[in-house]
Formats: C-alpha cells, sequence, structure tokens
C-alpha cells in the first residue's frame, strides 16, 4: 500500500477510537444535565427531604458523602502513603516486601461489594461500630488504599536516586533525607492518588450498603456512630426502590453528585498546582 | 604501625557486590594535605574505593565490605556515627548533582540538616565556602536563584562549595571534570591545587593526564586491585609495573 494513504488511514483510524472515547462522557453529561438542570435550586440543595423522599432537598445526602470521603481520606493517606515511604525507601527487596506488594494489587482488584461485606463484619459488627460514618469511613478507606500506595509509590519512584545519594553525602540522616530531599517532589504525585481515591470513595455505592447509608433519614448526623444518607445511594434508592419520584429529581442528584465529585477534585487539582509552582528558591 | 600524618589508613579492604569481587585487599595509607589521585580503567574499583571512604557503598544493596578503615586513627565503621564521617569526608560527584534548591540553600543544605538555624553562621558559610571554590563573584548578587541555572562548570564548583561549607577534613573528588569543558576543567584543577593546603583530597580520575597534572601520588586500580601506587612523577616517568606503563601510555583502558 501506498505509505501516504496507510498514514491517512491509520490517522483517521486513531483519530475515530480517539472521539469514541471522548463521546460517551459528553453523552452522559448532556442527558444528566438536560434532564437535570431544572431541578437544582437552593431548596433542593441546602434542605431536608420531604413526603418519603418524593419533595423537598438532598441535603443529608450531600453532607453525608462529604464526610464519608473526607473520613476516608483521613483514614488512608497517611496510612498509604507512610506504608509507600516504608516499601520504597526502607524495605529492601525481600519475601516480605514482595508480599505486601502482592497483597496491594490484589486489594485493588477486590469488588467494591465485597469491601462492603467486609465492613460490616469487621467495623459494624465486630468493632461494634454499628451502620455508622466511622465504619463507612474505614470502609471506603480500606478501598482506596491501594490507589493511594500505588501512586505514592509511583511518586516517590520518580523522584531521582541522585537526590537521596547527594543529601546523604552532606551528613543528612536518612529520614532528614527522606523529609527535605524526596517527599517535597513527590507531593504532587501523591495527591494524584488522593484525587483518584477521592473520586472513587465518593461515588461507590456497594461498600457503604451494610455500613453507614440509611434508606430515609430526614435528619443530620450528629456524631461519626451516626448513620446518613449519602448521594450514590440515594440516587439507587429513587431510582428504583421508590416509586412516583420525578425524573428531574433524578437526574438531578445524579448531577450533583458528579459536581461534588468534580468539585472535589478541582480542589485537590488546585491544591497540587500550587506544590507544583512552590519552587523553593 | 599508623604513620601519625596518615589521614586514612586502610587495611585488607575488599568488597563485594553479591558474588562479585570489586575490590581485593587494598592496603594503603592517604596522607593529610596530599592530592592522593586513583587512575584505572572502567571497572577497575577506583570510585568504588571513593564510596567506601564515606560509606556511601552501603547504599548499594548486597554490598559487602571487610577490612578496615581508619580515619585519624578512628574505625569508620565502629567509631564514629555515618552523618559525621559524611560531614568530614565530602563528596563531589562525576556529574554536577544541584539539589533542586537556591544556591544558598544547596551550600547551607548540610548545615541545616545539622540543625544550625543561625542566620549569620549560614551566610558567613556560604561567603566561605564560595569564595574557597572561586565562585563568589560570578553568583554574590544571585544567591537566591536557582541552582539549576548555573553553568555546568559553575555548578560543579557550587558542589564543591557545599561540602566545604561544613568544614571538612578530606574531600573526595570522583571523576569531576568529565563532563566538564578544558577551561571549566582548569578551574577545577586550579581550585584543587589551593585547597590541599587545608584539605586532603581523593581525586579518582579517568583523565590520566590530570592525575600527572595535580596528583601528588598515584596509585594504579585494575580490576579491584591496586596494582602500584608511587609518586605521580615516578609512576609516570618510570612504572615498575608493565600494566601501569601500558595504561598510561594508551596501550589499553
Amino acid at each position: 500500500m501506498n505509505p501516504r494513504l496507510a498514514q491517512k488511514i491509520a490517522h483517521a483510524v486513531m483519530l475515530t477510537a480517539t472521539l469514541l472515547v471522548v463521546l460517551p462522557v459528553l453523552v452522559i453529561l448532556v442527558i444528566i444535565v438536560a434532564k437535570g438542570a431544572s431541578a437544582i435550586s437552593w431548596d433542593f440543595l441546602f434542605s431536608m427531604p420531604r413526603d418519603g423522599m418524593t419533595a423537598g432537598g438532598i441535603f443529608p445526602a450531600i453532607l453525608g458523602t462529604l464526610y464519608l470521603v473526607l473520613g476516608a481520606i483521613l483514614f488512608a493517606v497517611p496510612l498509604g502513603v507512610l506504608a509507600a515511604v516504608y516499601l520504597v525507601e526502607y524495605s529492601s527487596d525481600n519475601w516480605f516486601s514482595r508480599l505486601v506488594k502482592l497483597s496491594i494489587v490484589n486489594l485493588a482488584g477486590v469488588p467494591s461489594v465485597v469491601y462492603g461485606l467486609f465492613g460490616l463484619g469487621i467495623f459494624v459488627t465486630f468493632f461494634r461500630f454499628g451502620a455508622s460514618i466511622l465504619s463507612g469511613s474505614l470502609t471506603l478507606g480500606i478501598m482506596i488504599l491501594p490507589v493511594i500506595i500505588t501512586s505514592a509509590r509511583e511518586a516517590l519512584e520518580s523522584v531521582p536516586r541522585h537526590f537521596r545519594v547527594v543529601s546523604l553525602s552532606l551528613g543528612a540522616s536518612r529520614w532528614q533525607t527522606i523529609r527535605h530531599s524526596v517527599l517535597p517532589h513527590a507531593l504532587p504525585g501523591i495527591l494524584t492518588g488522593m484525587i483518584l481515591g477521592l473520586g472513587r470513595a465518593a461515588g461507590e455505592t456497594a461498600p457503604i450498603l451494610f455500613t453507614v447509608a440509611a434508606f430515609y433519614l430526614p435528619r443530620l448526623p450528629h456524631s461519626v456512630f451516626d448513620q446518613t444518607m449519602a448521594l450514590p445511594y440515594h440516587l439507587y434508592v429513587i431510582s428504583t426502590q421508590v416509586p412516583g419520584i420525578a425524573e428531574n429529581v433524578r437526574y438531578g442528584t445524579a448531577l450533583v453528585l458528579l459536581s461534588l465529585v468534580l468539585l472535589l477534585n478541582l480542589a485537590a487539582i488546585l491544591v497540587r498546582s500550587r506544590f507544583r509552582g512552590k519552587k523553593k528558591w | 604501625m599508623v604513620k601519625p600524618t596518615a589521614k586514612f589508613s586502610i587495611r585488607g579492604l575488599s568488597v563485594h557486590y553479591g558474588r562479585h569481587c570489586v575490590l581485593r585487599d587494598l592496603n594503603l595509607d592517604i596522607q593529610a594535605n596530599e592530592i592522593f589521585t586513583v587512575i584505572g580503567p572502567a571497572n577497575s574499583g577506583k570510585s568504588t574505593f571513593l564510596n567506601c571512604l564515606n560509606r556511601l557503598v552501603d547504599l548499594v544493596s548486597a554490598s559487602r565490605c571487610s577490612g578496615e578503615i581508619r580515619l585519624d586513627g578512628i574505625d569508620i565503621r565502629g567509631g564514629m556515627e555515618v552523618e559525621a564521617l559524611r560531614r568530614k569526608v565530602g563528596i563531589v560527584f562525576a556529574l554536577p548533582l544541584p539539589l533542586p534548591l537556591s544556591i544558598y540553600e544547596n551550600i547551607v543544605y548540610g548545615m541545616r540538616m545539622q540543625g544550625i538555624r543561625d542566620a549569620t553562621l549560614l551566610d558567613e558559610a556560604v561567603e566561605r565556602s564560595l569564595r574557597e571554590s572561586y565562585l563568589w563573584e560570578e553568583v554574590k548578587d544571585r544567591l537566591r536563584t536557582a541552582a539549576m541555572n548555573l553553568s555546568g562548570g559553575q555548578q560543579q564548583r557550587l558542589c564543591m562549595a557545599r561540602i566545604l561549607a561544613g568544614r571538612p577534613d578530606v574531600l573526595l573528588f570522583d571523576e569531576p571534570t568529565s563532563g566538564l569543558d578544558p577551561i571549566s576543567t582548569a578551574k577545577i584543577e586550579e581550585t584543587m591545587m589551593v585547597l590541599k593546603e587545608k584539605y586532603t583530597i581523593v581525586l579518582v580520575t579517568n583523565n590520566v593526564a590530570q592525575a600527572a597534572r595535580v596528583g601528588d601520588r598515584t596509585a594504579f586500580f585494575l580490576m579491584g586491585e591496586m596494582v602500584e601506587l608511587s609518586d605521580t612523577s615516578k609512576l609516570f616517568t618510570a612504572p615498575a609495573d608493565s600494566r601501569t606503563s601500558d595504561y598510561i601510555t594508551g596501550k589499553f583502558g
């Protein structure tokens, strides 16, 4: 075949594939916005649901999801980053570190509903936290741990080796080297992992199903031992379990969930770019 | 017996990486205030030897050292903290490797890690060490700018200033001019000649002519063994071993 023609065909095929990837995203966005935007109002966002969820707002679900995401991040980020630092900077390549890395990979492959059952068994029943924000946050936190650890490991490994060698050669201790010459350069990558984890924690339904999510609870939680409504589960409930909910309310809820995740991501991205821009010279 | 003027005395030093032997039974003394140069082809163990002197060799996983190295009579493994050793024995690497910080912060990095916060002390150390490495005039007006923006030769002199700031005893140079142009190289060599008045210098180089220019004594390493050690002038004019003469006349390497 004529190489110029082959080049053109290859280009066209790849462009089509790229467009096909973008298409579903656009369609989802357009449909959700078109069908849901009319439901969005101050009242919808900031008031309690009424009349068996057929009227009123979704405020408890919004707040509940925010609490759960925050809890999951607070639990998973410190734990995951510390584990990643240990794996990259301290452990040598032996059977133990290989076992840990293998279990992290496997943890990432566990279906989310299994995390839900695990959370029910451990946090709700065994530790007697009950169905509560604490149980839900911890379950979500364990679910996003692999994402956090993996991206933090990659971020740490991408810091050039000579930063460490130079720092050590100047008489810095190992921890000083990590603290001053490694972690600052890995921070943007670590935050990327946090963003990914955040999005997953906000959107998952199965892990919170047995551990925290309330079917219908028109009041705000008082403590971490309270149950709460949450957006993904609320969306499932009003879409399939309760008849007679207006379509724009369902799509409006989806729109809120989507916007919330985007907003959280945006905030994290802004923080990250600040760290990237913050050169110490 | 350790001679009183020996800065480093090395006895029976062997290094293995895994099963591979990179240094075999090394015995030598490095005198105070000399420039001790080590020449040899690639994989002769000369960089490993240098990394033993400040224990950077410990960073190589699966490395094993045996034998004994004494600095001023003190065993560098049993007798002192590794951080203290590395402050006393600074190293300049083959490539200029400034940290991604300002010129100023690069120089005070080691002092900050020691917990020194006094601004006048830090300022003094910056000026003193930059003067000692002949960089002060070129950078005194832009100490807070990125060290990465300096030229290669300037970066390498910054790396010298960085170790001088910590008031070391010994300076190790690991092929410090291999990435530099002839003028920058000449500047580094001149600086070394001045610095040996105050410091002991160990220079590893694959530039035989450089060893001849600056070295007081020169050792020739080959495949992990020291073939010959003598005064530089003698080694280059009348080498005792035929392998040495083959190497310095360019028959291999």
